[in-house]
C-alpha cells in the first residue's frame, strides 16, 4: 500500500497524545500522583494537540473534506465511523478534565476514568480500520490493535514520565514499569506481527483469477498504458536497503534507546519521547509500505 | 434478486469494447457524473475506469494459451466495501447492486481498500469514489425497448462473452450459464460471495509441436557444432 504521510503522521501522534491521556487520567484518578494545575494543564493541552494535530492530518487525506461531517452515520458497522464519533467524545471531556476548575474535584476522577476508557477504544477503533481490512492479509489480525495500543501508550508513557518530572518530582517506579512494559509488548507485538507476515500463505494469482488448476500464470498486460488509480494506491515498491534501515531505526529510535534512557537517565524522558516517536514513524510508515493488497495479484503478483 | 454478470473467459476475445462503452454510457450518466480523465491528450494519460480487462498467459509453452479477464464490481452479497464506509454513501439495493451516493461520499478512500478487487476508484475531479452501477439506469428504463435493458457492457461485447440477469432465478440464462459450464467466483476465501462468475476457459485439444529430437546422433552433435565454430 502508498504510505501516505499524512495517515502514517495521525497515527503515531493521536496515538502518542491518547496514550498520554490515557496514562494521566489513570494515574490521577487511582490516586496514584496528584498533578498540579500546572501540570494537568500542560499535559492534557500536550495531549490535545497531539490528537488534533493527528486529526487535522487525516482529513487532509479526505477528497472531500468539506463531507467530514457525514463519517457519524455509520457507528453500527464501520469502524472509522466509531473513530470519528469517539474522538469528538474524547476531545471535550479531555478539555473539561485539563482546565482545572471546570468539573468539581469528586467528578474529575470519574471523568479521569471515563475518559481513559474512551482514549483506548479511540486507539483500539484505529487499528481496527486496518485490522477489519480481509484484502490486507498482513493487516487483518489481532496483533494490528496490540501493536497500535502498544506503541500509543510507550510513547504516551513517556510523555506522562515526562510529565512528572516537570516540577521537580523524580519519576514514579510504578509509571516506569509501565511504561517498559509497553516498549517491551510494542517490540513482542511487532516481532510476531512480522514473522506472522513473513509466512507464504496469501491468496496466488490462481485463486484471484479463479483458475485453481493453472499451474502457472503471467500477466501478459495490464490493460492500461500508464499509471491508474489502483497501481498508485495499491502498488508500491520499497527497496531492501530502505526497509532495512527503517526496521533498525524502530528498534533503536522507537525502543532500545527510550528504555534504556528511561532506566539510566529519567531526566530525559522528554528526549526519549521524541526518539520514541521518530521510531514509531518508521514504523508506520513500514506498516503501510509493507502490506499487500490483493489487488496486486491481478497486476502480475504471483501471491499476497 | 441477486443481478449480476457471467463473463465468459472462453470466448472473451480481449477487444475492450465493454470498457469503453462502458466509459461512454456512464460517463454522462446522472449516476455518477463524468467519469474524470486525467492528461488525456498529455504524455501519460489515465483516467476512471468502472471495467478494466487484463491480459493473462496460463499455462506452460506448448500448453499455454491468452485469458482475457475483464474486471468490474463483483456486487458482492457481503460486501465490506459498504460495511466499512462512514457516511452511508455506499449501499447495497434490494436488487444487489451496491452504488455510491455521490453526494454523500467524503472520498476517505476506505472502500477502495475494503474491495479485494480493485473496483472502485477515487476519482480526483469530483473527490468521490465513482463504480459499476451495472448501469442501474438502464436496465429499470421502461422507455428503452426491453432487449436494450441491459448493462452497456454486455450490449458491446462482440463476442457474446457478457451475460447479465438474475442469480437468483435457477431458470435465467445466468444461472444455467454457471450451471452447465461451472462458473467460478474470485478470491473466494475472502468470504465476500461476489455474485458476477467467470466461466472457465476450455481446454484446446493439445497442439502437436516440432521438437528436436533428444536422441539427435552424436555425429549430428559434433557437426552442428563444428558448422558453428566455422561460422564464427
Ligand atoms: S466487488 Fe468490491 S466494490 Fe463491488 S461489491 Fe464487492 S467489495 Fe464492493
Ligand atoms: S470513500 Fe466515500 S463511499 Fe468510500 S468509504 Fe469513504 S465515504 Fe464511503
Amino acid at each position: 500500500m502508498r504510505p501516505a504521510i499524512s495517515i502514517v503522521f495521525f497515527t503515531v501522534s493521536s496515538g502518542a497524545g491518547l496514550g498520554l491521556l490515557v496514562l494521566m487520567t489513570l494515574l490521577s484518578s487511582l490516586s496514584a500522583v496528584h498533578w498540579s494545575a500546572q501540570q494537568q494543564r500542560m499535559g492534557g493541552a500536550c495531549a490535545i494537540v497531539l490528537v488534533v494535530a493527528g486529526l487535522c492530518a487525516s482529513t487532509l487525506h479526505l477528497a472531500s473534506p468539506h463531507r467530514a461531517w457525514r463519517a457519524f452515520i455509520r457507528v453500527r458497522t464501520s469502524w472509522l465511523s466509531r473513530e470519528a464519533v469517539l474522538a469528538v467524545l474524547v476531545l471535550p471531556l479531555a478539555v473539561l478534565w485539563t482546565w482545572p476548575g471546570l468539573v468539581s474535584q469528586s467528578l474529575h476522577a470519574a471523568l479521569g476514568a471515563v475518559l481513559a476508557v474512551l482514549a483506548l477504544l479511540l486507539i483500539y477503533s484505529t487499528a481496527m480500520i486496518y485490522a477489519s481490512l480481509k484484502p490486507i492479509r498482513q493487516w487483518h489480525t489481532p496483533l494490528t490493535p496490540l501493536v497500535y495500543l502498544s506503541a500509543a501508550l510507550a510513547s504516551g508513557g513517556l510523555l506522562t514520565v515526562w510529565l512528572t518530572q516537570l516540577e521537580g518530582a523524580s519519576a514514579q517506579t510504578g509509571l516506569v514499569f509501565v511504561t517498559l512494559l509497553a516498549l517491551a509488548s510494542t517490540a513482542l507485538s511487532k516481532l510476531a506481527y512480522w514473522m506472522r507476515a513473513a509466512r507464504m500463505d496469501g491468496a496466488t494469482i490462481q485463486d484471484a483469477l479463479g483458475l485453481k488448476s493453472a499451474a502457472q500464470i503471467k500477466l501478459l498486460d495490464a490493460g492500461h498504458t500508464h499509471r491508474t488509480f489502483l497501481t498508485d494506491e495499491f502498488i508500491f515498491r520499497i527497496a531492501r536497503a530502505h526497509v532495512q534501515t527503517l526496521t533498525v531505526m524502530f528498534w533503536l529510535a522507537g525502543l532500545l534507546l527510550p528504555a534504556w534512557l528511561l532506566v539510566w537517565f529519567p531526566q530525559a524522558a522528554l528526549t526519549a519521547a521524541c526518539s520514541c516517536l521518530l521510531g514509531l514513524f518508521a514504523e508506520r510508515w513500514l506498516f503501510f509500505a509493507q502490506a499487500r493488497h490483493t489487488v496486486q495479484l491481478y497486476h502480475g503478483a504471483t501471491q499476497v | 434478486m441477486k443481478r449480476g454478470l457471467v463473463i465468459d473467459l472462453d470466448t472473451c476475445v480481449g477487444c475492450h469494447a465493454c470498457a469503453v462503452a462502458c466509459k461512454e454510457w456512464n460517463g454522462d450518466s446522472a449516476l455518477s457524473g463524468p467519469l474524470a480523465d486525467y492528461e488525456p491528450y498529455g504524455a501519460a494519460p489515465s483516467g476512471v475506469w468502472f471495467n478494466r480487462v487484463r491480459h493473462y498467459e496460463t499455462g506452460v509453452y506448448p500448453e499455454n494459451k491468452t485469458v482475457n479477464v475483464p474486471m468490474s464490481c463483483m456486487h458482492c452479497e457481503e460486501a465490506d466495501c459498504v460495511t466499512v464506509c462512514p457516511t452511508g454513501a455506499s449501499y447495497k439495493r434490494e436488487d444487489g447492486i451496491v452504488l455510491v451516493n455521490q453526494e454523500q461520499c467524503m472520498g476517505c478512500n476506505l472502500c477502495t481498500w475494503a474491495c479485494p478487487y480493485g473496483a472502485r476508484e477515487l476519482d480526483t475531479a469530483s473527490g468521490t469514489v465513482k463504480k459499476c452501477t451495472l448501469c442501474a439506469d438502464r436496465i429499470d428504463d421502461t422507455l428503452l425497448p426491453p432487449q436494450d435493458r441491459q448493462p452497456a457492457c454486455v450490449l458491446a461485447c462482440p463476442a457474446h462473452a457478457r451475460h447479465f440477469g438474475d442469480f437468483d432465478d435457477p431458470q435465467s440464462q445466468v444461472s444455467q450459464l454457471v450451471a452447465e459450464r461451472g462458473g467460478v467466483t474470485m478470491l473466494p476465501e475472502l468470504g465476500y460471495q461476489p455474485v458476477n462468475r467467470y466461466l472457465p476457459p476450455r481446454n484446446a485439444p493439445k497442439v502437436s509441436v516440432m521438437t528436436t529430437p533428444d536422441s539427435a546422433s552424436l555425429m549430428h552433435k559434433v557437426s552442428g557444432w563444428i558448422n558453428k565454430m566455422i561460422e564464427r
